[in-house]
């Protein structure tokens, strides 16, 4: 039954989802993409849109997905995707209101102790272990083509937004549509 | 006039967050400044502290980060009720936006329309780059050394290989829990030993 394996995937995403949006990717991909409810190109472009618009990625992936899963796999009436988009939405955020009104007291008269800050430093560099893993699985022939050509001009384009990212202000959304228009008039 | 001012603090806390929403772009980050501005300078509904506290905590839950404050913030407030609100709003502009965007941008209108593929085909790889680019930021800013760079390298290398125990990103997330712990646990033994042994002499002399 797709809902309820979506259900279970995104309920783990909602409690293990550490360090923010990105780091929730390698997670995501493992359980949405892996069992193969999406392409990886598809995965891709979630996180694209959910750049260009307002939001977290971990609510826009579990709306998008939630909708896109059921449609892929036969339940594709109108009615079935927007019921996969809210059992996911829900049930990605439900975790955080039991941990809050649960544990919030606890963590915060604790946050001193030797348990929980050894847990956050341990932590954090697995954090950033994690968003360099979804950097890795993304980058595949789905993303980079299969082509030498495109794969060389997909290169040029990951390089130049990560220069700008890392050297100006440019805003990300700014990247992804010039990425766009660069993509619109080498391929079309 | 006074309908105005009875608005019950339930809509308040979903309006504001509904707000707060709807225009920001880019997660949680992002969105933190923004909560900040409007619960404790606009509407003055908790101190500035008691809102840092709350952004600890979230910060330390797992889940979505803006959800978690938006959460921390409504529970503060007004208990589970108050949460719901809170979190009703912060969700409610972009689920429209993607379930939307689901409708109409199918996956197989990204495949078969050539404009939207060959712009995608442009995108994909700035994506990359983008979730790259906090990699390098992030593992400066905790001036990762030497000594601690192997964890996010191996992390990463055996997510990626795809190995079919071991990829899973909750197990090192648990590991890097419980080692972070038990670093941290042993390091404070040593430094109080040391302490004690300091002392131990002092008092010899």
């Amino acid at each position: 039954m797709i809902y309820l394996r979506l259900i279970w995937s995104y309920l783990k995403i909602g409690l293990f989802g550490f360090g923010g949006g990105y780091a929730m990717l390698s997670l995501i991909e493992r359980e949405i993409v892996g069992p193969g409810w999406i392409t990886e190109k598809m995965f891709t472009d979630i996180v694209a849109i959910s750049q260009m618009t307002p939001g977290p990625i971990g609510i826009n992936s579990a709306t998008y997905i939630g909708y896109a899963a059921p449609m892929a796999h036969g339940f594709d009436h109108v009615l079935w995707g927007v019921l996969g988009s809210l059992l996911c939405t829900f049930v990605v955020v439900l975790p955080s209101f039991i941990l809050v009104a649960y544990t919030s007291h606890f963590i915060s008269r604790h946050k001193e102790s030797v348990a929980i800050r050894g847990i956050f430093k341990g932590l954090r560099p697995v954090v950033i272990g994690l968003i360099a893993s979804a950097a890795l699985l993304l980058m595949n022939s789905e993303n980079y083509g299969t082509s030498t050509s495109e794969v060389v001009i997909s290169a040029v384009i990951s390089v130049a937004v990560l220069a700008a990212t890392l050297m100006t202000k440019i805003h990300p959304i700014i990247l992804i549509i010039l990425s766009g228009i660069a993509g619109l008039i080498i391929y079309y | 006039m006074t309908y105005i001012k009875s608005q019950s603090i339930y809509f308040q806390l979903f309006s504001s967050f509904l707000r707060i929403g709807a225009f920001t772009f880019g997660g949680g980050w992002a969105m933190i400044s923004l909560i900040e501005r409007e619960v404790v300078d606009n509407k003055r509904w908790i101190k500035r502290e008691e809102f840092l506290d709350l952004l600890a905590v979230s910060q330390a839950l797992p889940g979505v980060l803006a959800i978690n404050i938006a959460v921390a913030v409504g529970d503060h407030l007004r208990g589970m009720k108050g949460s719901v609100a809170a979190a009703l709003g912060t969700i409610a502009p972009c689920f429209a936006i993607i379930l939307t965007i689901a409708v109409f941008l199918t996956p197989e209108l990204i495949q078969s329309n050539h404009v939207v593929s060959s712009i995608f085909r442009g995108i994909r790889p700035a994506v990359v780059a983008l979730i790259v680019a906090p990699v390098i930021t992030s593992a400066k800013s905790m001036k990762l050394g030497w000594k601690t760079l192997w964890i996010p390298v191996v992390v990463a290398l055996l997510i990626w290989s795809k190995l079919p125990w071991i990829s899973n990103p909750i197990l090192f997330i648990i590991i890097g829990g419980i080692a972070g712990y038990l670093w941290l646990r042993r390091q404070e033994r040593r430094l109080s030993m040391a302490r004690i042994e300091r002392e131990e002499k002092e008092e010899g002399l």
